[in-house]
């Protein structure tokens, strides 16, 4: 009876501990995530007063009056205030009163100001707004206040145009690479030739070649083609680059598919093109799934090859997410914004295809 | 409808003989089981017959033509798995007609063709359904009918009952021995399991180590194996070995073991001379053990003395384990035999029915002498 109790405690006991942790990673990750987003919303001015959190309820100090000293009182020696004893550098850095008051001194020694403040709830900020993802989304003028109340005026970063030539680039760039890799992966999971497992062993290889080693001799090379600032110029290059990957991938969920169906095939009088299309593909498609994720998120969050190739000719959304960042650095409330402009497309195909994510990478590693 | 012939087929996977000079003649609508334990080379011999695996040497042939280099398509057979490798995204009825659609037959043909057979073997209910919603049985089912849609002139079976449990095997193999009579076709037939060819085969190869071992009917399998090989593999529970010495004495011939000795019969005798003096081993199926007070008539019977090891009761008979000297072995026995567990008693060994084999000519695989 009681081994009973204690194997259910110690089995309490470690799932509390694998929950927590979990929760506490989660955490680690939502909070900057979740910062970003509520940022995303606040208008300019607030932005640049006071941190994203402040817009939940919370307790702070709120301005309740304010005291002017006398001429007589010496602002250098003791000063006698609301029943205490003081000085001014104590002043400067505020007196807590005994009934929870708080005083603070108000600009130089000659203001002779003191400010009085209590700590009270202040409820959700109520200034949200929709304008930032305006701003940022459109490519004609904007304006908006800064920090002081500024007005300033400037164009907008067209993150919207941007979207369009990102989904040119990525859509291609991913179907591409899957149908190569799909029947090289075939060919070389069940079809005997001379050098299979060469060719196997050096496109696998490839997989250890940094992309930033290649960036020049093509870049050189398309020059020569004229395909520089091409969309075909990043599909092929995005092909090149993500074909290594998707071969393994696929060669591993492919090889561990019952070869007895193939077999079965083959007696059918299937040729190996009709197994390929009639049999391979549709059984794959987990694997196939997975892989045009990898390679969607990968392509879709490039910068390096799009800056390299692509540059300023076709401006890509994480382009211009750079440059948002980099025509006057503080622009939070547009950069933030352009940050989740850019996420939305990830995060939906993320959890559409969320199961064959989890799923494909699994494959051949577990079997059934 | 054709014969199947192996000629000399050697299949060698690295230096390892799979198949080891195989030679078969399989007549037209012929029933053949290929039997033996795993890694005998019987499924080897099937792919082989299949066009999955190519010879190392000598011929395949279907019909008169040798099919050595015919791609398996164009073989015109048809094989069921063990594992039935049912296309997992494809309905039943697509399952089936696969093989018709890469042959370009017509749609009502096919129609046609995919409802007699799913008619056959009791499935026309199950053919909108995926592989996944089927239970074991109906899956094999499935397999069977893809290969019969397809009409081929020799039908090839892998193992395809291993996957079912007991009950439905015994269903299955009847229902199998029943779809040969009705399509008098030629059924290749690969199994491990003795019973199976034993019940179904008009003919059983015997393979072991990739060489064949003996090649008969069922019966004669079992009334005269040609070595101690296939004497043990055939029948359950396997026949009892004990090793011997043969040795005259008033001009009979006496097998004389560790625990027991026999007298051979006068008519059976003469083909044992020769070895009178030698080392033999002698073998006795047990249920030609029997309890003496229960002894069928007109039998040569020799009383032999035994310790009682175990006692298993099957309801319609006993199986006794028994030991004599060093010796142990079984003996199936008249259920009404009331023998307790490490009682001394006589059994008596019918005398007709022994084998004698010769391990001077082959240590490890004794021929049978008669």
């Amino acid at each position: 009876m009681s081994a009973k109790t204690g194997f259910k405690r110690q089995k309490l006991f470690s799932s509390l501990l694998v929950n927590g942790v979990l929760a506490v990673i989660c955490l680690i990750w939502i909070i900057p995530a979740l910062g970003v987003f509520i940022t995303s919303f606040r208008n300019s001015e607030n932005l640049f007063r006071s941190g994203w959190w402040t817009v939940f309820p919370h307790r702070m100090y709120v301005e309740t009056g304010e005291i002017k000293l006398d001429k007589s009182v010496d602002v250098n020696g003791i000063i006698s205030i609301e029943g205490i004893n003081t000085t001014f550098e104590e002043l400067r850095n505020g007196v807590m009163l005994p009934d929870g008051r708080k005083l603070t001194w108000y600009g130089n020694k000659r203001t002779r100001l003191i400010k009085v403040s209590e700590l009270k709830w202040q409820g959700f900020e109520t200034s949200l707004t929709l304008k930032n993802y305006r701003d940022v989304l459109t490519g004609k003028e904007i304006s908006f206040k800064d920090g002081s109340g500024q007005e300033i005026i400037r164009k907008g970063n067209n993150l919207g145009g941007a979207f369009l030539n990102s989904l040119a680039v990525t859509i291609p760039s991913t179907i591409i690479p899957i149908l190569i890799a799909a029947f090289a992966a075939y060919g070389f999971a069940w079809l005997n030739f001379p050098g299979r497992k060469l060719f196997f062993t050096i496109v696998v290889a490839l997989l250890v070649v940094p992309l930033q080693i290649a960036l020049v001799p093509i870049l050189q090379d398309y020059t020569r083609l004229n395909l520089n600032g091409t969309f075909l110029a990043m599909w092929m290059a995005h092909t090149g680059f993500g074909l290594p990957l998707a071969v393994y991938l696929l060669f591993n969920y492919i090889s561990s598919l019952p070869r007895d169906l193939l077999e079965s095939a083959f007696i059918d009088g299937a040729s190996n093109f009709t197994i390929f299309t009639s049999l391979i593909l549709p059984l794959s498609i987990p694997a196939l799934a997975s892989f045009a994720i990898f390679q969607f998120l990968w392509v879709w969050n490039d910068y390096l090859v799009a800056l390299v190739f692509l540059g300023d000719k076709a401006r890509v959304v994480t382009y211009a997410l750079a440059s948002i960042v980099g025509e006057k650095g503080q622009d939070w409330h547009l950069l933030t914004a352009g940050a989740f402009v850019s996420m939305i497309l990830p995060l939906t195909v993320f959890f559409a295809l969320q199961r064959y994510f989890v799923r494909g990478l699994l494959a051949g590693s577990v079997k059934g | 409808m054709a014969s199947v012939t192996y000629r000399n087929v050697i299949k060698k996977f690295g230096e390892v003989y799979a198949v080891n000079n195989l030679n078969i003649e399989i007549a037209d609508k012929e029933f053949l089981v290929l039997v033996g334990p795993s890694g005998c080379g019987k499924t080897t011999a099937l792919r082989c017959l299949a066009g999955l695996e190519e010879v190392t040497s000598g011929e395949v042939l279907i019909g008169d033509q040798v099919v050595n280099d015919v791609p398996p398509k164009d073989r015109d057979i048809a094989m069921v798995f063990q594992s039935y490798a049912l296309y997992p995204h494809m309905s039943v009825f697509d399952n089936m007609a696969f093989g018709l659609k890469l042959r370009k037959v017509p749609k009502d043909e096919i129609k046609r063709r995919v409802e007699e057979a799913a008619q056959i073997l009791g499935i026309e209910h199950l053919l909108k359904r995926k592989p996944r919603e089927l239970s074991g049985g109906q899956r094999q089912r499935v397999a069977v009918g893809r290969a019969i849609v397809r009409e081929p002139k020799v039908f090839l079976f892998d193992e395809p009952l291993s996957n079912l449990d007991a009950k439905l095997r015994v269903q299955t193999r009847a229902e199998i021995s029943k779809l040969h009579q009705r399509l008098q076709t030629t059924f290749i037939y690969v199994t491990h399991d003795q019973t199976e060819a034993m019940t179904m085969a008009t003919r059983i190869a015997v393979m072991n180590k990739g060489i064949l071992q003996q090649l008969d009917t069922p019966q004669n399998l079992y009334d005269t194996p040609g070595n101690l090989f296939v004497a043990g593999f055939i029948g359950s529970p396997s026949m009892n070995f004990f090793p011997a010495k043969l040795e005259k004495a008033d001009s009979k011939l006496v097998v004389k073991a560790d625990g027991f000795s026999v007298n051979i019969p006068d008519d059976r005798a003469q083909p044992y001379y020769p070895l009178v003096g030698k080392e033999i081993i002698f073998g006795i199926r047990p249920e030609d053990i029997h309890n003496p007070t229960f002894l069928p008539p007109g039998i040569h019977a020799s009383n032999v003395e035994a310790k009682v090891d175990v006692t298993e009761l099957m309801g319609n008979e006993i199986f006794l384990y028994l030991v004599s000297g060093k010796d142990s072995y079984i003996a199936r026995v008249d259920p009404r035999t009331r023998f307790a567990i490490g009682d001394k008693v006589q059994v008596a060994f019918n005398m007709d029915k022994f084998h004698i084999f010769d391990p001077s000519v082959d240590r490890e695989n004794p021929p049978a002498v008669r």
